[in-house]
């Protein structure tokens, strides 16, 4: 019978012939990611499953803390401490300040997510290794404690619905632009329960950075997991990650969708999601003027090389307005690194920017950057929602890392082409 | 049998209205209670009673995976949720730590604020004792009412883990 990347993935897990959308199956994971925040609850919990005192394979258990770290007061120290001294106890994979990265720009890199997997993480977005063709999904502490005990997660099968991208991307039109339109016209919970597939010529010419990119911001339209087709870059990027094996699930042609919806390119202009919700989508030139306090550029959405690459070509040689703080944040070290290497860095300290360690911090209302009274900010990051960056009338405008960047400079939001 | 107030929200309320990030690094229960809903409404943590109702519009709890969001509702007292439709992985929360939760389509415009509520969770009854109108919620699947049954999922893999070892 006819299925979709989704469904095949799900079945093979489950070891079954085949699933339908609705069914409840136990799937075998083969990655369980928790960050600090989700482990501290998923620590307890465990604790509390009778018969369950070592994990079901420490090698496919993955710890990242990477929300309040460095850490940002004592509080934090203290969750930071205890996770760490589980996951040293328990033996499990452990990326340390210094060592690690933002969870979802870093396990990709790692190679510690390939094609063909079943992830399932304490956050969110998690979706985002569906951009190399895993199946990939949010839980909760509690999901998580168990799958650490029994090395398996009880899932509702997803209908699939089929975004399709026709033609060729405009100029300034990023990945980022991309997803932020399909979440507009989606709506935050058009999705609700079910996969995204995406496809299409738009999507075939993006790099495997953008399709993460669209991947992450999957939840943002309700999706339980967003998931690309795997070819010749994916394989490419894998193979240049780690010599680990994959396996590669294709949707038959004749696979059941809920629904297709078919963009044409020549209707995506760069966007912009006003607050307080990710699908409150318009084209950025219809933005109006508003004066900004604040840009990030980063987050487990935009803190790849390429990303930072956009924003050093249009910060380059000049400062950003006066007025404005911008917050560069590389997504792991090795990032970092490049960065370095590539003269990024200079570029964005030269423009009057701050550069940050990986750290979540500021798209959660953490730390470095948080937002006062009425401030806006312009984020590279996934959500504007009431509060979630600081005070409770502050403002948050999503975008990619062009319109950031050029909105940096110009102190307004502000069209990238328009520089 | 659960009866209570009705606390009536809207659409698409968010993890981080129900609780802020910043209070994410929190583990005790008790602690979190005292921030439910802050940004939303700063006074609703004075004025809630043990025991009410939430009735919300479609989408309740997107946004993050936090499970201190469903585990501050239960710790504040919130003794059900009722909405026409759940964000997943809330939804999956909500099961697994045993916040009681029912979907029904278009509920929101049937319950006003204050009004008052009864829910049977055995049969998902729901009624509007103010307006007499009563509504039947989804059941759920077999599977997920083992995971309610055993009294939440870390309960349930305890016993899954039990089995398994009779198996040896």
């Amino acid at each position: 019978m006819a299925m979709t990347m989704t469904e095949k993935i799900l079945a093979a897990h489950a070891g079954l012939p085949q699933v339908r959308p609705g069914q409840i199956v136990n799937a075998k994971v083969d990655l369980v990611l928790a960050n600090e925040l989700s482990a501290i609850v998923a620590i307890e919990e465990f604790g509390k499953i009778r018969g369950a005192e070592k994990v079901f394979d420490p090698h496919k258990i993955v710890i990242v803390p990477d929300h309040f770290t460095p850490n940002k007061d004592i509080q934090s120290a203290q969750v930071a401490k205890k996770v760490r001294e589980f996951a040293l106890t328990q033996q499990m994979l452990y990326y340390e300040v210094g060592r690690m990265g933002i969870e979802h720009v870093l396990l990709p890199e790692q190679g510690l997510v390939r094609p063909g997997m079943l992830v399932i993480g304490g956050d969110s977005h998690t979706c985002t290794y569906g951009g190399i063709g895993a199946f990939a999904t949010g839980v909760g502490s509690t999901d998580v404690a168990v799958a650490w005990a029994l090395g398996e997660v009880w899932l509702k099968v997803p209908s699939t619905i089929r975004l399709e991208f026709l033609g060729k991307k405009q100029p300034w039109v990023s990945g980022k632009d991309m997803i932020l339109y399909a979440v507009g016209r989606l709506g935050v919970d058009g999705a609700i329960y079910s996969a995204l597939e995406f496809t299409g010529e738009a999507i075939a010419d993006l790099s495997v950075a953008e399709r993460l990119t669209m991947a992450n911001m999957a939840i943002e339209a309700g999706a339980k997991n967003g998931i690309f087709v795997v070819d010749a870059k994916t394989e490419s990027y894998v193979q240049g990650a780690t010599d680990r094996p994959y396996t590669v699930y294709q949707s038959d042609p004749e696979a059941e969708y809920a629904q297709t919806i078919v963009f044409d390119m020549e209707d995506i202009d760069p966007q912009v999601a006003f607050p307080h919700l990710p699908s409150n989508t318009k084209p950025v030139s219809q933005a109006g003027d508003l004066a900004i306090d604040q840009v990030v550029i980063g987050s487990c959405t935009n803190g790849r090389i390429e990303d930072l690459r956009i924003a050093a070509g249009l910060l380059k040689g000049k400062k950003i307005h006066p007025r404005v703080r911008c917050i560069v944040i590389p997504g792991t070290q090795k990032i970092y690194l490049q960065a370095l290497k590539e003269g990024l860095l200079e570029t964005f300290v030269q423009a009057d920017c701050v550069v940050s360690t990986p750290t979540c911090g500021p798209c959660l209302g953490g730390h470095m950057g948080v937002l006062a009274e009425g401030e806006r900010c312009v984020s590279t990051t996934n959500r504007n929602f009431v509060g979630r960056m600081g005070h409770v009338t502050s403002e948050i405008y999503l975008a990619s890392p062009a319109v950031a960047s050029a909105s940096a400079l110009a102190g307004r939001i502000t069209e990238p082409g328009k520089i | 049998m659960i009866k209570g107030s009705v606390w009536k929200f809207g659409r698409d309320i968010d993890t981080d209205v129900i609780i802020a990030g910043r209070y994410c690094n929190i583990s005790d229960p008790d602690e979190l209670a005292k921030h439910v809903f802050e940004d939303l409404d700063p006074t609703f943590v004075g004025r809630f009673v043990q025991g009410d109702v939430i009735v919300a519009d479609a989408n309740f709890g997107c946004g993050s995976s936090r499970e201190v969001a469903p585990l501050c509702l239960k710790a504040a007292g919130v003794a059900a949720v009722v909405a026409p439709s759940f964000a997943r992985i809330f939804y999956r929360n909500a099961i697994n730590i045993g916040l009681p939760i029912f979907e029904i389509p278009s509920v929101a415009k049937f319950f006003e604020q204050r009004q008052s509520i009864q829910i049977d969770p055995g049969t998902g009854m729901i009624s509007n004792l103010s307006t007499g109108a009563s509504f039947q919620a989804a059941p759920f699947p077999e599977f997920m009412q083992k995971i309610i049954g055993a009294g939440g999922l870390v309960n349930y893999a305890s016993e899954r883990i039990g089995g398994l070892g009779n198996e040896k």
